[in-house]
């Protein structure tokens, strides 16, 4: 994509430095839940950095957006701090949450992060209600809604799209397509060969998106995010994208061959990005070697700081369920 | 003080706190155009319009999960929820998000958010999936606060502080109560939740009702005066339930019955007698009697709907059966 090079050279840069940041938060976490060293189950983002950060660098601070239970790069896409992020997934309490959240809930409010999400298919839901919120406070904000392919089965993703159209609300759903609900191939789920009807039996505008190239999601982000301001309703963006994990760390992926993977790897939305970079001359060699080493430092630093940062303390397990006062 | 109907002071409840808070609004099928299924929103959408009174499609996830998107957002959202039943549709928007938000993000994050929803099945036999009393439920649910709506009184001071509360509140409304009549305040009011009422004062049982069984435990304890001294307490919480006036109460009688139309089966009037013979144990002089629904949906024939539902009969049973009174 020569144009998107020439139009946005500095943004490209900066997002290929947040996708190797995603990606190295995620590989460290892979080895950190290999070492046992974190509680419970991780769901990484690993082959989908290109969707998180392309459509998070079409909104601004003040937009929202919700997530899923593979939620990590989103949060960092948001902008979220990878210490807290890191801490939350030890269950410390300098994590995002006070260690109540884990990996599946991480969430800040403040920052439009609506929340990482257990179950499949809520966060559509929430997602016109923020864009209620939004247009009750006469703000211009939107919200991103990212999904996944897996949910386009659950019927609350329905209700959500048709009342978000019906209702005009600045919403974007982003259903990212990573060829596998859990451990089912989305052949097997879906009776439809791609998601773009979805969007069109709802009345939205579509748009299928290469999710392995951050230039196509970022404008196709950009101009669903146009819409929505504008006041002209939600959107459906389907991002065809792969997750290089299984499902949950520790998932042997029996249900798919290591060739399918190579194909996808060969498509790797860093490497691309990197090359055509450097192809363009808006990095060189010596630029990427720093970006690598910056993330690695900085998720370095992330993991001593959540090995280092304490235990909550056992009294807050039941503080925080209501408001104090009545 | 003026006397209204349940249903007016519902409607007022939701009219005065649109009126005082810009960021309410209330959503639902045809709350807006129609007026609410029961009527309840007639006249709101002529004072505040479709942008605060928003017609849905029959859509409950999406109804009650964008509540909790716009609570977590800003706003203070009122959902209306046809009838109890179908709150089984939006169920998990209620556990799995609302009630869990503020928990799970670390105390940092409030969720104000009500839920009004119809329950109650007794003499309408609108049978099995129009009938349920499902409070017990949600009561189950950490996080979300449960409130009864059974007097006229409580229905417009519970419903303005439910709408003023931070947390997810699901406050429902018994179907046979909304023509009931009572005396309201003039002027604008608001009843704590959390806070039981006793509604009349006895030395020698106590009964704890809810909903359409408060009324018939009332007139029950009317009809046993002179022999029986019957105290009548209304709950009008269950999240977060009084116990200490609750326990008070079975101190000085000695005797409970626990009245409420739910199922008994691990339901809320088995929760309130636990709890009760918990506070008060040697206190009492009987163990605590249970009335409700056994173990079935309910019916639509009228005398099989009658058999199943308890009302005062069931009340004035369960009182004379307790030993030695």
């Amino acid at each position: 994509m020569p144009e998107a090079v020439e139009e946005y050279p500095e943004l490209l840069a900066e997002q290929l430095k947040e996708m190797i940041l995603i990606r190295e938060f995620e590989t460290q976490v892979s080895s950190l839940f290999e070492a046992n060293e974190l509680p419970g189950f991780v769901h990484l983002y690993i082959g989908q950095e290109a969707v998180g950060v392309g459509a998070c660098s079409a909104i601004d601070d003040e937009d929202y957006i919700t997530s899923t239970h593979r939620g990590h790069g989103h949060a960092i896409a948001k902008g979220l701090d990878p210490d807290r992020m890191m801490a939350e997934l030890f269950g410390k309490e300098t994590g995002y949450c006070g260690g109540k959240s884990g990996s599946m809930h991480i969430a800040d409010v403040d920052k439009g992060m609506l929340g990482a999400n257990g179950i499949v298919g809520a966060g559509p839901t929430l997602a016109v209600g923020a864009g209620l919120s939004i247009r009750q406070r006469q703000s211009d904000a939107v919200c991103l809604s990212f999904f996944g392919e897996g949910a386009m089965a659950e019927g609350s993703v329905h209700e959500a799209m048709n009342l978000a159209g019906v209702l005009d609300l600045p919403v974007v759903f982003i259903c990212e397509n990573n060829q596998y609900g859990e451990m089912t191939p989305a052949a097997n789920q879906h009776h439809v060969d791609g998601f773009a009807t979805r969007g069109e039996t709802y009345g939205m505008p579509t748009e299928m998106v290469d999710g392995m190239v951050v230039q196509d999601v970022y404008e196709a982000t950009a101009e669903a995010v146009e819409r929505a301001r504008s006041g002209d309703g939600p959107s459906l963006l389907v991002c065809e994208t792969y997750r290089y994990h299984g499902h949950y760390e520790g998932d042997p992926t029996r249900y798919r061959t290591d060739e399918e993977l190579e194909q996808w790897q060969a498509r790797d939305p860093i490497e691309s990005l990197e090359t055509t970079l450097l192809d363009a001359g808006t990095v060189d060699e010596d630029n990427v070697e720093a970006m690598r080493e910056g993330a690695t430092d900085r998720i370095d630093e992330a993991v001593e700081f959540a090995r280092e940062s304490t235990f909550p303390a056992e009294e807050t397990a039941f503080e925080g369920v209501y408001t104090e006062e009545l | 003080m003026p006397e209204r109907s349940m249903r007016d002071a519902i409607t007022e409840a939701l009219d005065e706190e649109l009126e005082r808070d810009s960021s309410t609004y209330l959503i639902g099928e045809d709350v807006a155009d129609a007026g609410g299924s029961f009527g309840l929103t007639r006249g709101l959408l002529d004072s505040y319009g479709p942008e605060r009174v928003i017609d849905t499609p029959i859509s409950e996830a999406a109804i009650v999960g964008s509540s909790a998107g716009a609570a977590l957002t800003g706003s203070r959202p009122i959902a209306e929820i046809m009838y109890a039943d179908f709150m089984g549709l939006a169920a998990d928007q209620v556990m799995n998000q609302a009630g869990l938000f503020k928990y799970m993000f670390g105390g940092d994050a409030s969720v104000p958010m009500t839920i009004r929803t119809v329950n109650g099945g007794a003499g309408f036999n609108a049978a099995a999936q129009h009938s349920k009393s499902l409070h017990g439920l949600f009561m189950h649910m950490a996080g979300v606060r449960v409130v009864l709506a059974s007097t006229v009184y409580d229905a417009k001071g519970l419903l303005k502080s439910a709408i003023r509360c931070d947390d997810p509140v699901v406050f429902f409304e018994h179907m046979g109560l909304y023509n009931r009549k009572g005396e309201i305040p003039a002027e604008s009011y608001t009843l704590p939740l959390g806070e039981a009422a006793v509604e009349r004062e006895g030395d020698d049982v106590t009964v704890v009702a809810t909903q359409q069984l408060l009324h018939d435990a009332l007139n029950v304890a009317e009809t046993l005066s002179g022999d029986i001294s019957v105290e009548v307490i209304n709950p009008r919480t269950l999240a977060p339930l009084d116990r200490e006036t609750l326990a008070e109460s079975a101190k000085k009688t000695g005797r409970v019955v626990v009245a409420d139309e739910s199922l008994i089966r691990n339901g809320p009037a088995s929760y309130i007698a636990g709890r009760i013979e918990e506070d008060a144990f040697y206190h009492l002089e009987a163990p605590v009697s249970v009335v409700g629904v056994d173990d079935t949906p309910i019916p639509f024939s009228p005398p099989l709907a009658d058999a199943v539902v308890p009302d005062a009969e069931a009340i004035e049973n369960a009182i004379t059966a307790l030993p030695r009174l």
